[in-house]
């Protein structure tokens, strides 16, 4: 046994002890009832349950339509991130700040505004539906909705990656007779991968879980447009609490999957910063020897 | 700027980024804020200030402060007394603690009403002892506190953790070992340090607060002027068709959101300029 350190500052056992009463009690209580409860039907009865087909055609409308809307925002999302840190233009804070207004606006207003605005007689359905393009009520609403609500993660993953990349690197890359494109691709691209796989990672997770913005777009359709958490809410307002505990417990292991990915993803990116350490240091060193 | 040839992009690549990036903000960031305020004036303003001023939408705006205010001083607590454990010292098990902080992030706000329901629910797991005492949590107020708590506890720590960690434990031992008493030095060394980020992680987990619906939905029953909460207000008159007020209430919803990323976006200016300013005061130091 290590000699027991003595520690100067006053508090820890309190500030700790407080920490995991109440994280047991607000978190693990519930969380752990809910397994508990689940156990009552059984490993075999919930993979029934969530392999039934209106769960199964649940699930597939859940995560084909977050892992869309994360694809659209890790597109979107890097183009807005490379002009807001690199280009200049009127308006740019304004704008900034805006890229957390999703974070900022309940689901429910998100919800209904949107419905509005793709609705057949809305602002912008008036002119899809001749076009042949059906956004409310459909699944493609949905993609719309969860667009929208994980719109700043990858944004703001990938904005202070960005700005760390060392312009001295571009220099380097484009002396040595690389083209722009070039470089962007062999220099620049791989350093702001791993951020944009942990902000396309954050927003999947996020958008699994969304109910409010979704549920007035989508239409809600069983088999169609209709998403795991409003199935489990259906569940519960007919009475079967064990259907829905089989789902929600189904839903929750996932998110701990898709936790735990984000989290190697973050270390990841951690490690590869670390490894550029020398080089950052030797260029402070050289812009700090220059100015 | 620097303008350099070899590290910018072609003129032409330049304006069909800026195009493409602020075009696809307009269209999804721009035009819903401008549309909700539209839709909440369309019939003109007398019509809005009517939409406000009915009985169930005042008392929803009430229940919304109320649960906002109710919550706070738990995330306040809870986010200063786990980043203070986590920053300032080593312990096994910090990495799975900060984890755990991070669970309500991945956890649908669905799985985080059923929860409080199988436990406290009329058939849930402490259920029969609640209704011989008489105690109402599900479909009442104090489990809608109980959910939003679930929501917003790591706000406030999320956001103290790293801040104090960056600034270490120099400044608090110097006051202990000078010897100030443990609340001296927290009021006088460490509050000072973090009130900023403090101040930011508390308008984050006040906006979350005040418009959370997925949980709040599973456990308030829908009970008007009771359990309606603004944003579960809106969501009833639009199932009836009720735009108008809909869109009233949202609005009021969506200039809190504004208010929001006001103050949030003035809290980082003050945060930055502070770090600034410590940065130049150490700067002769280290040379």
């Amino acid at each position: 046994m290590p000699a027991k350190i003595h520690r100067v500052l006053p508090g820890f056992g309190l500030a700790l002890g407080y920490t995991l009463v109440y994280l047991s009690l607000l978190i693990l209580l519930p969380l752990g009832g809910m397994v508990l409860k689940a156990s009552e039907l059984g490993f075999a009865q919930i993979i029934d349950i969530a392999t039934g087909e209106r769960a199964l055609a649940a699930f597939r409308v859940t995560f084909g339509a977050s892992f869309l809307a994360a694809a659209v925002n890790a597109f979107f999302g890097l183009i807005v991130a490379w002009i807001l840190v690199r280009y200049p233009f009127p308006g740019k804070r304004f704008v900034d700040a805006l890229v957390d207004l999703p974070f900022a606006l309940p689901t429910a207003v998100a919800g209904i505004t949107l419905a509005t605005l793709y609705a057949g007689n809305g602002w912008l359905g008036q002119h899809l539906e001749p076009l042949g393009i059906k956004v409310a009520y459909t699944p493609l609403g949905i993609v719309v909705a969860l667009t929208f609500i994980t719109l700043p993660f990858v944004v703001r993953t990938l904005q202070p990656v960005i700005e760390d990349i060392e312009i001295e690197v571009e220099e380097a890359a484009a002396s040595l007779g690389a083209s722009r494109w070039q470089t962007f691709v062999k220099v620049i691209f791989p350093a702001i991968f791993p951020a944009l796989l942990t902000g396309f990672a954050l927003a999947f997770a996020r958008a699994v879980g969304e109910y409010g913005s979704v549920i007035f777009i989508a239409g809600n359709l069983p088999l169609i447009s209709e998403i795991t958490p409003l199935l489990i809410i259906s569940k519960l307002e007919q009475y079967d609490v064990l259907g829905a505990t089989a789902l929600a417990v189904v839903m929750l292991a996932l998110s701990f999957l898709l936790l735990l990915s984000v989290n190697v993803l973050q270390w990841w990116t951690a490690n590869r910063h670390k490894n550029n350490e020398p080089l950052e240091v030797a260029a402070a060193k050289a812009s700090g020897a220059t100015a | 700027m620097k303008s350099n040839r070899a590290t910018q992009e072609p003129r032409w690549v330049r304006y069909t980024l800026l195009t493409v990036g602020l075009g696809f903000l307009l269209l999804f960031l721009g035009l819903p804020l401008v549309a909700v305020f539209v839709e909440a004036l369309a019939q003109g303003v007398p019509l809005y200030v009517e939409a406000l001023k009915e009985p169930e939408t005042r008392s929803a705006i009430w229940l919304t402060v109320a649960i906002a205010l109710a919550v706070l001083p738990f995330n306040v607590v809870f986010g200063v007394a786990a980043a203070w454990a986590i920053a300032k010292f080593e312990f096994k098990g910090k990495s799975l603690l900060i984890t755990l902080i991070d669970l309500p992030f991945a956890v649908s706000p669905v799985v985080a009403g059923l929860v409080f329901i199988l436990l406290f629910g009329a058939q849930g797991t402490f259920g029969a002892w609640l209704a011989e005492h008489d105690i109402k949590i599900i479909f009442a107020v104090p489990g809608m506190i109980l959910a939003t708590l679930f929501i917003t506890f790591p706000f406030i720590a999320r956001e103290l953790i790293p801040l104090m960690q960056s600034q270490g434990k120099d400044e608090e031992e110097a006051a202990v070992s000078l010897g100030a008493s443990g609340w001296q030095m927290f009021r006088r060394v460490t509050l000072p340090n973090i009130k900023w980020g403090l101040l930011y992680g508390v308008i984050l987990s006040n906006a979350r607060a005040m418009g959370e619906f997925g949980a709040v939905s599973v456990v308030s029953g829908h009970i008007r002027g009771e359990t309606n909460t603004l944003p579960l207000h809106v969501e009833i008159l639009y199932n009836e068709y009720n735009a108008i007020g809909a869109f009233a209430a949202a609005s009021i919803l969506a200039l809190l959101a504004l208010v929001t990323l006001v103050a949030k976006t003035i809290v980082e200016w003050r945060m930055k300029k502070e770090t600034e300013m410590l940065n130049t005061v150490l700067a002769p130091e280290k040379t």
